[in-house]
């Protein structure tokens, strides 16, 4: 071992100007650190959407359905119920993802300080989490989608096009986390982001029930909400007859762009504050 | 010839009201070993960290590697190691995973890496861990694992923070003894420490620091000569007698006697020979009750320089 030579002109090395980026990089010790997980992983992926599906598809909805439901929705009411879950398990998701690991490699394992002693960048760190939420959330909207076509609430062309938009809230969950995260001290405040945000959005944003059902007050604050957007822009190209109240009379791109600036907002934000926490 | 590895004058790093670096002078010459001496407080780990190019200079100038941190601080990072106070391995995965991490973290080709993981693990004396999960390493392996995993990317200089605190007399010193390979290939090493055997086994240079500035440079050797006598003789004489004893010690003006630091317990004697010394108290019928004749170390430079009470 020449412990004095330059890297990259090592045996085999590469220059520096054909390497990957960073963030790639990080994706790569990412993916690694998943295959210790991915038990686990898949349990969770597929054990969520049966239980949801089962419980509020299958038993809720056969009450809704014969009570007069699916009159008012168009559809059944598990396959509303699933379109509108893919959207808000990706919120999950992408809230989980941007809390807990980001609390540990920030305090619990360090393992951020630890990336920083090489050329990843914090900015390179948080987009190569991001990644990593692409292809996590990817696996797990995908799992969603084969177990809601298993219990046929939808059918396989209209899950694959539930994918894209759902992804896009998760994404704009865990950059949004990720800067709240970053910003606190200790993990009492994911506990609390958890019960008083993600809960609330995700009983309350279109996910079970039309926003037309809720007192007006409480509709403006809905449409506010992120949730809402993601479920609806979902929902709409899930199912793309469908009519209010079923899907909202927005237009896709008004939900487009509010995730879109959700999206670009919280990078940001988490860029700034990742940077403040590593670069002290 | 190689630049220095390390070029700073009036470093400052302040945090808000707090001057934690204030104006520090250094210059670490590449393939030396320097080691910053202080109490914990003293600023050492907040100039190891702008040196290792995660914390933004607030004042004065700095080059690492002949590079300037501010804007080439991935190429600096590139070539450095950087072993932590703190163990920040992941603990999750194993001992060959966290160095595969890092090699890629670095940006190294995954045959390059692999190479490299297998001579790391011989330095590291960890080839029977591999693929042990690190969570169930000791406190000394884990630390030679950070050490390894800092030598990744074969860096022209290795920062370590503390290395040894906290490990056992025979962690500390197989851990020394990784380290002189190191010098020995040529590696710039630069550490901290409060551990005054540390710095005398290891560094060739040391500067001490106090409330974020050096108040002595040198050698260790020239640090002892210039600051303190190469034997000293620790005499008790009981406490109700020790104040009176040591202030007639004081008083009899020994020839070899440098000087004397009086202590409510005992007096410390520096002195050119502590036999000869203690001899003569004796003949002036100063008989200490107990005593101690020793070789000056570090230690009595860094608590002549720095006073012997708590700083925190």
């Amino acid at each position: 071992m020449s412990v004095a030579s330059d890297v990259g002109t090592g045996p085999g090395g590469p220059g520096p100007t054909r390497r990957r980026h960073p963030a790639v990089r990080v994706l790569a010790a990412e993916i690694i650190g998943f295959r210790r997980n991915w038990r686990g992983w898949i349990m969770s992926s597929l054990g969520n959407p049966i239980a949801f599906l089962a419980a509020m598809g299958v038993g809720l909805g056969s009450l809704v359905d014969s009570g007069g439901g699916s009159a008012t929705l168009d559809v059944e009411y598990v396959t509303f119920v699933a379109s509108g879950l893919l959207a808000a398990s990706a919120m999950q998701n992408g809230f989980g993802e941007g809390a807990w690991p980001v609390m540990a490699g920030l305090k619990w394992r360090r393992n951020f300080e630890a990336m920083m002693a090489t050329p990843v960048r914090p900015r390179d760190l948080l987009a190569g989490r991001l990644l990593w939420g692409v292809v996590n959330f990817t696996g797990n909207l995908v799992a969603f989608a084969v177990v809601a076509m298993l219990f046929g609430a939808l059918e396989p062309g209209p899950a694959l096009m539930g994918i894209l938009p759902a992804l896009l809230t998760g994404i704009a969950f865990e950059a949004v986390a990720t800067g709240y995260t970053a910003s606190l001290g200790s993990d009492t405040g994911l506990t609390n982001a958890y019960r008083f945000a993600i809960m609330p959005l995700f009983l309350f944003s279109g996910t079970f029930f039309p926003i037309a059902q809720l007192p007006g007050v409480l509709q403006a604050v809905a449409v506010a909400t992120p949730l809402y957007h993601g479920v609806e822009l979902t929902r709409k190209l899930v199912l793309p007859g469908a009519a209010p109240p079923t899907v909202s009379a927005m237009p896709a791109w008004v939900h487009v762009g509010y995730l879109v600036v959700m999206l670009a907002a919280g990078w940001w934000w988490a860029a700034r504050r990742l940077r403040g926490r590593l670069y002290a | 010839m190689a630049p220095p590895a390390v070029v700073a004058r009036g470093l400052t790093k302040r945090f808000g009201d707090l001057t934690a670096v204030d104006g520090i002078d250094v210059t670490v010459a590449a393939g030396e070993t320097f080691a910053f001496l202080g109490a914990n407080g003293a600023g050492k780990t907040s100039a190891m960290r702008m040196i290792a190019t995660v914390s933004p200079v607030t004042d004065g100038e700095l080059s690492v590697l002949g590079l300037d941190p501010h804007h080439d601080g991935q190429v600096i990072r590139s070539r450095l190691g950087v072993v932590p106070q703190e163990d920040n391995l992941d603990l999750e995965l194993t001992v060959r995973e966290n160095l595969l991490v890092y090699g890629l973290y670095h940006g190294l080709p995954r045959t390059v890496i692999a190479h490299r993981i297998d001579d790391l693990l011989a330095f590291a004396q960890l080839e029977d861990k591999a693929d042990a999960e690190v969570d169930a390493l000791s406190g000394g392996m884990k630390r030679r694992l950070t050490i390894a995993r800092a030598l990744i990317n074969e860096p022209d200089l290795v920062i370590l923070d503390e290395p040894t605190t906290g490990l056992d007399p025979q962690a500390r010193h197989v851990l020394w003894d990784r380290l002189h390979e190191l010098r020995s290939r040529g590696v710039t090493l630069l550490l901290t420490t409060h551990y005054m055997d540390e710095a005398e086994q290891l560094a060739d240079r040391l500067v001490v620091m106090d409330h974020g500035r050096i108040i002595a440079e040198g050698s260790p050797t020239d640090l002892i000569v210039e600051h303190v006598t190469r034997e000293v003789l620790e005499v008790r004489f009981g406490t109700a007698r020790q104040a009176e004893s040591s202030d007639r010690l004081v008083a009899l003006d020994l020839p070899e006697v440098e000087s004397v630091e009086q202590l409510a317990e005992r007096a410390i004697v520096y002195t050119r020979d502590a036999e000869a010394t203690l001899d003569a108290l004796g003949d002036h019928g100063l008989v200490p009750r107990g005593h101690l004749t020793r070789r000056a170390t570090l230690e009595d430079v860094f608590l002549r320089l720095t006073g012997r009470q708590l700083v925190d």
